[in-house]
């Protein structure tokens, strides 16, 4: 039987995992890509990162106090809406921010709070160990979900205005003339989820597991674990981008029911 | 019924005062880009004025519920957007926004009176373009509307099948007690079917009938 406990990794260990790094680097130089810079930038960011991270978290861990927990949920929330924003710069309406703003946290919230509490049942209620891995990955699930959303509904009230206009024409209001748009935008955020749901165990093994398998966790048990994070993936992406949609497409109208780029365009 | 007061649509559209009938058929000539669509378009509350009051029957369409108003005065734009599915699937869109309903004998009837001879199953992908511009029409007489607005509604087609178009546009109109606006690039159109002409030049109205002129 071989012994199942950790492989500690020692500071010369993770040096030589730098040897990529070094490959990358030739491989660079000898067609000439010029990529040398950002390679070594999310290098030296990535260890940077990871290792406050691991002070943070060790701290975090040591002295567990619900403020605490509240605050890097919180933190990690308001982090996800900035990408969403950062990511469509100069193309968002406040209307739309302010949905956003909405819906992000609390689609993801809705899914967390389940998982934790219900399925979970984790103890202290603000056990750092749970919250924030599992926050990290519903919140950075909701955000990708959302920003497909976001990027889907936009595209296609633009593509499809003669679409929309002629409902409006013939007598729909804006839940109805948006109803397509709604369905396909939600299909669109959401596939990504279910394609890696539809994947996983045959083509690649998560991520969380494999991290709790080489932590020396029985499979079994980080299977279970796969199986829950995954559906609450799902469960976040889906409230949120949902929520998003069905208060978003508002947005693009005015109080007259006219599309709003429609009056401005003419 | 319409009565519009100091409308104005950014440089588009320029209207001091002008007044549409009930009962009537009234038609809009004028040059390309001399705002008989914007006019239609302000009508049916797909834009509104940047200045000024448009009242229908002593009421502000600004005050008007705009779903409402849409159901009840509809339009025929001139490059109608069909709705990808059959035929049938786009005379029922309509009538779901209406929420009403009707048989298949009854959209049958409706079209082979656009004389558009296609069974109801039909892709909107096999339809020619005037077939397509017949059902856009069979798509707005199904709804029962009290007012029509209709940009240039024959204008995909050829000069028998446009005279067609016309006269069927009319008789229903007529038949059914509607009023009618319809913009139309065919003078002689104008002055054999319409009661009142409007006439449009750089956003500027002048009333008035064809063969007073």
């Amino acid at each position: 039987m071989i012994n199942n406990t950790v492989i500690e990794l020692n500071f010369f260990q993770v040096l030589l995992g730098y040897l990529f790094i070094v490959i990358i680097l030739i491989i660079i130089r000898l067609r000439g890509l010029n990529k040398e810079k950002v390679l070594i930038i999310a290098s030296i960011r990535m260890t940077v990162q990871l290792v406050l991270v691991g002070f943070i978290l060790t701290a975090i861990f040591e002295e567990p106090h619900p403020l605490i927990s509240l605050s890097a949920v919180l933190l990690m929330i308001v982090f996800a809406i900035f990408t969403v924003f950062n990511k469509f710069k100069g193309l968002l309406s406040r209307p739309i921010k302010k949905v956003i703003i909405i819906s992000l946290p609390v689609g993801g919230l809705v899914a967390l709070s389940y998982f934790l509490y219900m399925v979970i049942r984790i103890e202290p209620y603000y056990n750092p160990q749970y919250i924030i891995p599992i926050t990290g990955m519903v919140i950075g699930n909701s955000m990708t979900g959302i920003t497909l959303g976001i990027n889907s509904m936009i595209r296609r009230f633009k593509d499809q205005k003669e679409t929309i206009e002629q409902a409006l024409i013939l007598g729909a209001n804006e839940k109805q003339a948006s109803h397509d748009i709604i369905n396909e935008s939600f299909d669109t955020a959401i596939m990504p989820t279910l394609n890696n749901m539809l994947g996983m165990g045959i083509v690649f093994l998560p991520g969380m597991m494999t991290g709790q398998i080489l932590a020396g966790i029985a499979p079994n048990i980080a299977i279970m674990y796969q199986i829950g994070v995954m559906l609450a993936i799902l469960g976040g992406v889906a409230l949120s981008t949902y929520l998003f949609l069905i208060l978003g497409y508002r947005t693009f109208f005015n109080e007259q029911v006219q599309l709003i780029s429609t009056e401005n365009g003419g | 019924m319409f009565e519009l007061k100091d409308v104005r649509y950014k440089a588009v559209l320029d209207i001091p005062t002008l007044v549409i009938q009930p009962g009537l058929i009234t038609g809009l000539i004028g040059d390309s880009g001399s705002g008989k669509t914007t006019l239609l378009k302000l009508l049916c509350k797909l834009v509104s004025p940047t200045a000024g009051v448009i009242m229908l029957n002593g009421k502000s369409l600004a005050e008007i519920n705009s779903v409402e108003h849409r159901q009840s005065v509809v339009m025929l734009s001139q490059k109608p957007h069909l709705f990808t599915g059959t035929i049938k699937d786009n005379l029922l869109k309509g009538l779901m926004y209406h929420k009403k309903t009707c048989s298949d004998d009854v959209l049958i009837q409706w079209l082979n009176t656009v004389n558009l001879n296609k069974p109801l199953s039909e892709s909107i992908n096999n339809l020619s373009g005037g077939e397509a511009q017949r059902l856009a029409l069979a798509r707005v007489f199904v709804l029962d509307a009290a007012i029509y607005l209709m940009d240039e509604p024959s204008s995909a087609l050829d000069e028998k099948s446009e005279l067609f178009l016309i006269e069927t546009i009319v008789n229903f109109v007529k038949a059914n007690q509607k009023t009618l606006i319809m913009v139309t690039h065919n003078q002689s159109i104008a002055k054999k079917y319409c009661d009142t002409v409007i006439e449009f030049t750089n956003g500027h109205v002048k009333e008035g009938r064809l063969d007073d002129q």
